[in-house]
């Protein structure tokens, strides 16, 4: 049996996590149980859902179980816009206990809400997500998460205490404490965002702090698209085991989604979060193991059921049964949300791609920024490197070769021309949540006057 | 004869060369040579001091990318031809020079060039064995 399965500190298996066992059969009862309870609970209290279902005919009685749920409407980030603040929750405020909200990148910040029964599941949905990444009671977890609005930090929080392990609960920022806390507190996982996460090794480094002598052992990312050869390169600098979570807030938080010791893909909690792949362009569900946009529904929800929610994100569900022993299914790793895409000059591209790239260059680090400009009516991309110190060189020639290599595997990977611009150690800004990679100008100029 | 040198990674941008040396000045740190290698889209300073150990570290926490390397410092006729037989003696050897720049040594009013060699051992070795005279550090200075 793998350890994971062994890892409560009393050497057995870790009852947190046996929803993540149940026979596949099983599931689906519980699934369909959830379902028809959920769309009742909207049809009844959300009018949003309700003209939404009888717009195509559809009374609650109509979804018999889980393979119906194609019939039901989707729900979509402008949905929760519309209907702000509070148009998509389904129980009286008397009944929910907490608020979070989440700025979005664009005008009204959405909010969501919890009763205490969703706060349950939520942590418990977070235990089970520690869990499958090997922490147990005895773990000293740093909460790097923001803490706030935002639904990381406390979820997070609340997932490890639930689990028995000890939280520090230091949220974003303020490097150096993080580093001193992880070194005296014997701090041995911490949970951050990827890129906050490459800052504090660069920053350890600064202050001769070695990680590789400390307990650190885990790493527990999320919150923002990150690739496998990041987690290479973070594992092969601190020693410690890194693990992609998933979650989003208009879904419950972090939580939805996790990796396990196989780190094969993602499991998705779908006694709680249920999960479907659809064509984004046209809306058709796409069968298992196809790529297309992630949409989930909250089985369990009471304050802000989600039916059919469109996360923006692309994957695809793996069916393979995983090593680990788990019956949940898994989504492959996330590493592009439609949201990030950009076109320029009729190109599709994400961030991750020149990520890719980078990480092919020896000795970059994948700070990095990406400035779209319009000149003379031309789109023009710039990629922005800062300049590490294993890679500067002393000789202009050499400096000039690397830039050329890092523009050509970048234009290698997108097919298109890109600027490329060395900058200083330190020069582009730090993100203490998520690290914000794309910078439009080209709303500035001359696009207005269309 | 092997001297430090320090390169710093400039941006191409205003106040770029000025920040450091302000760092430098702040710090009562003096200069003894001073080149700046320029790109269409950065630049490289490069610095001969004799507390380049200090300077390194000071420039290196305050967020500069900063290397070190060895140049070799030879003295040089101030007459004409006064560099001709050193660049024999560098083609002959076949050592390849990625750069090079001149300083006048303060102390004994001569006049030195400073190389920056792929191989550095291998043209200290040509050097000497032709008997061209190099610079030691602390004339430099």
């Amino acid at each position: 049996m793998r350890k994971e399965l062994w890892n409560d500190r009393a050497g057995g298996f870790h009852p947190v996590s046996a929803p993540d066992f149940l026979p596949r059969a099983q599931l689906r009862e519980v699934q369909s149980r959830r379902l028809k309870a959920v769309v009742a609970r909207s049809w009844h209290n959300v009018p949003l859902m309700r003209e939404r279902m009888q717009a195509r005919g559809l009374a609650p009685e109509a979804i018999r179980g889980i393979d119906d749920i194609a019939a039901l409407p989707f729900t979509v980030k402008a949905d929760l816009r519309d209907t702000y603040p509070f148009g998509m929750f389904a129980s009286p405020m008397d009944e929910i206990v907490r608020l979070h909200a989440s700025s979005g990148t664009t005008g009204k910040p959405i909010v969501v809400a919890y009763t205490q029964e969703d706060v349950e599941v939520w942590t418990e949905a977070m235990a089970r997500t520690f869990a499958a990444c090997g922490l147990h009671r005895g773990d000293i977890i740093q909460n790097a998460f923001g803490y706030g609005l935002f639904t990381g930090g406390m979820g997070t929080h609340y997932g490890a205490e639930a689990l028995g392990a000890t939280v520090i609960p230091v949220s974003g920022g303020n490097s150096d404490r993080q580093i001193m806390l992880m070194r005296d507190f014997g701090v041995s996982a911490v949970c951050a965002t990827p890129s906050f996460f490459v800052h504090l090794v660069e920053k350890a480094t600064e202050m001769g702090v070695d990680l590789r002598s400390l307990p650190l052992r885990t790493g527990v990312f999320g919150a923002e698209p990150w690739t496998d050869g990041m987690r290479e390169r973070i594992q092969a600098e601190t020693g410690i085991e890194a693990f992609d979570i998933y979650g989003l807030s208009e879904i419950t938080g972090p939580g939805v989604a996790t990796e396990c010791s196989c780190h094969s893909g993602l499991h998705v909690l779908e006694d709680h979060f249920f999960p479907e792949i659809i064509d984004p362009a046209t809306g058709a569900p796409l069968p298992d193991g196809e790529e297309g946009e992630l949409v989930l529904t909250t089985l369990s929800k009471r304050a802000m059921p989600m039916i059919r929610y469109r996360t923006r994100d692309i994957t695809a569900i793996l069916t393979e049964p995983c090593g680990c022993g788990r019956t949940l299914r898994r989504i492959r790793r996330i590493s592009r949300r439609s949201d990030d895409m950009f076109i320029i000059r009729g190109v599709n591209v994400f961030p991750s791609q020149v990520e890719a790239a980078l990480l092919e260059i020896e000795g970059t680090v994948p700070h990095y920024q990406i400035i779209l400009s319009r000149k003379h009516g031309l789109d023009e991309m710039t990629v922005e490197v800062e300049v590490t110190p294993e890679v500067f060189s002393d000789k202009v020639r050499a400096m000039e070769e690397l830039r050329a290599r890092i523009a050509h595997a970048i234009e290698h990977i997108l097919g298109i021309r890109v600027g490329l611009r060395l900058v200083g150690p330190q020069s582009i800004p730090r993100s203490e949540g998520k690290a914000r990679r794309v910078i439009d100008n080209r709303n500035d100029s001359d696009r207005s006057s269309r | 004869m092997k001297i430090p040198q320090l390169s710093v990674f400039l941006e191409n941008r205003p106040h770029s060369l000025l920040e450091p040396l302000q760092a430098l000045a702040a710090a009562q740190i003096n200069l003894s040579g001073i080149t700046l290698a320029d790109s269409e889209q950065f630049g490289i300073l490069r610095l001969v001091l004799r507390d380049w150990a200090r300077a390194r570290d000071l420039l290196q926490a305050g967020g500069w990318a900063v290397t070190v390397t060895d140049m070799v410092a030879i003295d040089v006729d101030d007459q004409p031809g006064g560099l001709v037989r050193t660049l024999e003696v560098l083609a002959a050897a076949g050592a390849d020079i990625e750069y090079m720049y001149g300083l006048l040594l303060r102390q004994s009013g001569r006049f030195s060039m400073l190389f920056r060699f792929e191989d550095p051992a291998r043209a200290i070795a040509a050097l000497q064995a032709a008997g061209v005279r190099t610079v030691r550090e602390d004339a430099l200075y």
